[in-house]
């Protein structure tokens, strides 16, 4: 019979991944000093757990080097080797190592099994170290595996010799122990193995067999002298008693050839208390042993409790693991959306206006189902933030050695849901702020003492919810951002001048502006040039926002704000023109009707308003989207002020429609991308209506300023920062 | 036809002695560690077990020792997964009354065999 084992790779793969993960978190929480046996247990199973099933799907890089991974774990978990940091540390690496592995086979790529190499010299240096123990485990294994190999070897020697060899009787005499029925061991099954062998002859040595009175029918009294003609050799025939014969007496010898007394005589002084065999017919052993009494067990089986159900594990990329809660609910769901929609079908059916009120309950009932059914579709998608928030106990490990930082990293709202592709992209953006606040906001230890803080400093991760959407702060008790600096830098680079006053929030918000970097070293943990702008715009591109707090000397506080979800979006519905677009509510800070008195032409033709005492530039929607509006006057128009990043720009509208929960269809999969434009829906009417991608839009009708003036708005970098 | 509990905690495992059993046209019931795999046991009696050593909850050895103290498992066959570095695995488990051991990795044809000759 023969299986396709391919078909189970990806289980295979999906398990190893999450035990890497398991071996990772559990590595991070040991101490070297007091060790949790049940922590290193669990990190010893996931490397046993590797390693035999990579070596029966037949990954042998990946077996050959989780073996020794688990010989140094399980020395540790006997207690025979002390665990050091540089154990930690070593391990640590072998994980990274074997996921890299494994991501290579996963993607059936060829292994480069270079590094893991390196890793398994260091691990046998250890193991071959000082401590000899380790040693003989080590070469005892090793031996193990030889003698497997060499069994395999003559094994396949004597297949071969099978047809040449001649046939031999061999005498076997087998006295198993007692106890042999109590292991599930049947000396019929080893006689049946010995009858396909060869010609078999038995006869039972009823010598220990008590009286009947004093005979436990669980035990095994016999013993049995068996001749067997047949061509295979020794091996063979020990292979069949492999599980028994360190409890057993076995000789097996060629028959009419040299009988060792010696082992004779042994055997017969071990049956010294043998009895003369009463005269009890045995036709077989098999009947020797009585059925055991059955009492009342079942009882107890009704009552136990049913292992934990395996949830399926899928692969990530293409698929979502979702608890049956979540399943249930929408379940429950559609169940009364139907009884919604048959009670709806039958008012239809014999309607007259003295329903109204029924129908007019029914179709709220409609919606109320349909908002239910559409949030429960959309939790569907919601995954603890955990899943990111993980990865980050390892970063902050490695970072805070290299840098000689001493660190302490706390989680806090892990399980704080967020829609699955937000999650994906904002891991990016999270681990550059961790980054940051470890390398530029936390002093070293000698520092932080002359500061008068404790030694070690503290990072928070927190996550939550906040009126519809998630939350994510990064905080840090560092230094906190130095104004002076920062106000330096800008000027240096060029994006302030030197006589503009800003306040603390603007100067904190330099920080965001393109090629911002205060590290007087750039060094290897940050610093390369990929910025604060970038994290800001990727957090942009979710629909969401990024705002800095900071006191100098007490620390930072960097808050992410981002929606619950990129599917759903609530918006506001404007009118250019014929058209109805809609803005993302989010952006808009408020909607008025401009005072003319308030709008000045500036030179390059762009027009400015002045909101409270700031001056806001206008963007026409009809001229970014060559509409014909209902007016060019802006008198007789609404400004609808929409806050990006942290500059805000107005958009000239024709009119305010209402507000609702839109839809995205995205444009990139149905059409093509189309600049200024994020997605579109489908209104209550049937008409598509196109969102609008605020960010976007700001840069082009920078742009097009730019291009009909060939003038170089300062301001217009700001914006779309 | 035969009933064959498969215990181990890794899935690629369980599903691949599982695949392979069901294959050759036996029941198997699975099972992700000891403690399912005992309460499993108890509310259905199966002609053999094959567990894996090292798991979560409740270990191989465990179980092996929890089974044999139930009248129904006294003499039902147990079979331990183990590997070729493991040498006092098998001892311990011999003790605590396994019945054999199939050494990993092993092929779906050597499981075949191996079962075959303990169920007959």
């Amino acid at each position: 019979m023969s299986i396709d084992l391919s078909q189970f790779h990806q289980v295979f793969f999906e398990e190893s991944f999450e035990g890497l993960q398991t071996m990772e978190s559990s590595l991070l929480d040991i101490d070297c000093e007091n060790l949790d046996s049940e922590t290193i247990n669990c990190i010893f199973r996931a490397a046993h757990s590797i390693k035999g099933s990579s070596s029966t799907f037949g990954f042998t890089e990946v077996a050959e080097f989780t073996h020794v991974l688990e010989t140094l774990l399980d020395q540790v978990r006997e207690g025979s080797r002390q665990l050091s940091q540089d154990h930690i540390e070593l391990l640590l690496q072998s994980v990274d190592c074997l996921n890299g592995m494994l991501t290579a086979l996963q993607s059936e790529q060829p292994v480069d099994t270079q590094q893991s190499k390196q890793l398994i010299e260091q691990f046998n240096c250890i193991l071959n170290g000082s401590e000899p123990e380790a040693a003989a485990s080590e070469s005892a294994s090793a031996k193990a595996v030889e003698e497997t190999a060499q069994s395999k070897e003559v094994a396949s020697e004597a297949a071969s010799s099978i047809s040449n060899g001649d046939i031999t009787t061999w005498q076997i005499t087998f006295i198993p122990d007692v106890n042999l029925l109590r292991t599930g061991n049947e000396p019929l099954r080893m006689f049946r193995e010995l009858a396909e062998l060869g010609e078999l002859t038995v006869t039972a040595k009823l010598d220990n067999l008590p009286d009947l009175p004093a005979l436990n029918p669980e035990e095994c009294y016999l013993g049995w002298e068996m001749y067997l003609d047949t061509r295979e050799d020794k091996q063979k025939i020990e292979e069949v008693f492999e599980w028994v014969v360190d409890e057993s007496e076995l000789h097996i010898s060629v028959a009419g050839g040299l009988f060792d007394f010696e082992e004779d005589a042994g055997a017969a002084e071990s049956l010294e208390s043998a009895q003369p065999s009463p005269v009890v017919e045995v036709e077989t052993p098999a009947e020797v042993v009585v059925k055991p009494e059955k009492p009342a067990v079942a009882a107890k089986a009704a009552e136990a409790t049913l292992g934990p159900k395996e949830t399926a594990k899928t692969s990530e990329s293409t698929s979502i693991r979702v608890s049956i809660e979540k399943i249930d609910s929408l379940v429950n769901l559609v169940g009364e959306l139907v009884i919604t929609q048959s009670m709806l079908g039958q008012l239809g059916t014999e309607f007259d206006l003295s329903k109204l009120a029924n129908l007019q309950e029914g179709l709220a009932q409609l919606e109320h189902n349909t908002r239910e059914l559409q949030e429960s579709v959309m939790r569907i998608r919601m995954l603890p933030i955990s899943f990111t928030f993980s990865r980050f106990p390892r970063m902050v490990r490695d970072l805070s050695r290299q840098l000689g930082k001493k660190i302490e990293l706390k989680l806090s709202g892990e399980q704080t849901e967020l829609d699955k592709t937000v999650m994906e992209k904002i891991g990016d953006p999270l681990v550059h702020l961790v980054r940051n606040a470890l390398d530029h906001g936390l002093e070293t230890p000698e520092d932080r003492i002359a500061a008068g803080k404790p030694e070690t400093g503290t990072i928070t991760l927190n996550a939550f919810h906040q009126s519809g959407n998630i939350m994510i702060e990064i905080i840090d008790d560092g230094r906190g951002l130095n104004k002076e600096k920062i106000l330096q830098k800008a000027i240096q680079n060029g994006v302030i001048i030197e006589q503009e006053q800003l306040s603390d929030e603007q100067v904190q918000d330099l920080i965001f502006q393109p090629g911002f970097s205060t590290a007087e070293q750039v060094t290897d943990v940050s610093g390369r040039g990929v910025g604060m702008d970038v994290v800001r715009r990727n957090i942009q591109e979710l629909n969401g926002g990024i705002e800095v707090k900071s006191v100098e000397g007490e620390g930072s506080t960097f808050t992410i704000r981002l929606p619950l979800t990129l599917a759903i979006l609530d918006g506001q519905l404007i009118q250019v023109g014929d058209q109805t677009y809609i803005v993302p509510l989010v952006s808009i800070v408020e909607s008025l009707q401009p005072d003319m008195n308030l709008i000045n032409h500036v030179a390059g033709g762009c027009d400015v308003f002045r909101l409270r005492d700031e001056y806001i530039p206008i963007i026409k929607l009809w001229e970014v989207f060559g509409e014909e509006p209902r007016s060019r006057e802006l008198s007789e128009s609404l400004l609808v002020v929409v806050e990006v990043g942290s500059a805000k720009v107005a958009i000239v509208v024709d009119e305010l429609l209402g507000q609702q929960q839109v839809v995205i269809k995205s444009m990139e999969t149905n059409y093509k991308k189309v600049e200024g434009i994020s997605g579109a829906t489908i209104l209550g009417d049937g008409t598509v209506s196109l969102i609008l991608d605020v960010t976007d839009l700001v840069q082009m009708a920078g742009d097009q300023q730019n291009s009909k003036n060939g003038l170089k708005l300062v301001s217009s970098k700001t914006w779309a920062a | 036809m035969a009933k064959i509990m498969a215990v181990d905690d890794s899935a690629s495992m369980r599903q691949m002695v599982s695949f392979t059993l069901q294959g050759a046209g036996y029941e198997v019931v699975e099972a992700s560690d000891g403690q399912e795999a005992f309460n499993k046991a108890q509310q259905g009696q199966v002609d053999l077990v094959i567990s894996d050593v090292n798991m979560p909850v409740m270990d191989g050895i465990s179980l092996i020792k929890n089974l044999r103290a139930l009248p129904d498992y006294k003499f039902t066959p147990i079979l331990m997964l183990t590997t070729e570095s493991a040498a006092d695995k098998k001892s311990e488990g011999k003790a605590a009354g396994a019945t054999g051991w199939i050494v990993k990795p092993f092929n779906p044809d050597q499981l075949l065999n191996t079962i075959k000759k303990v169920l007959g």
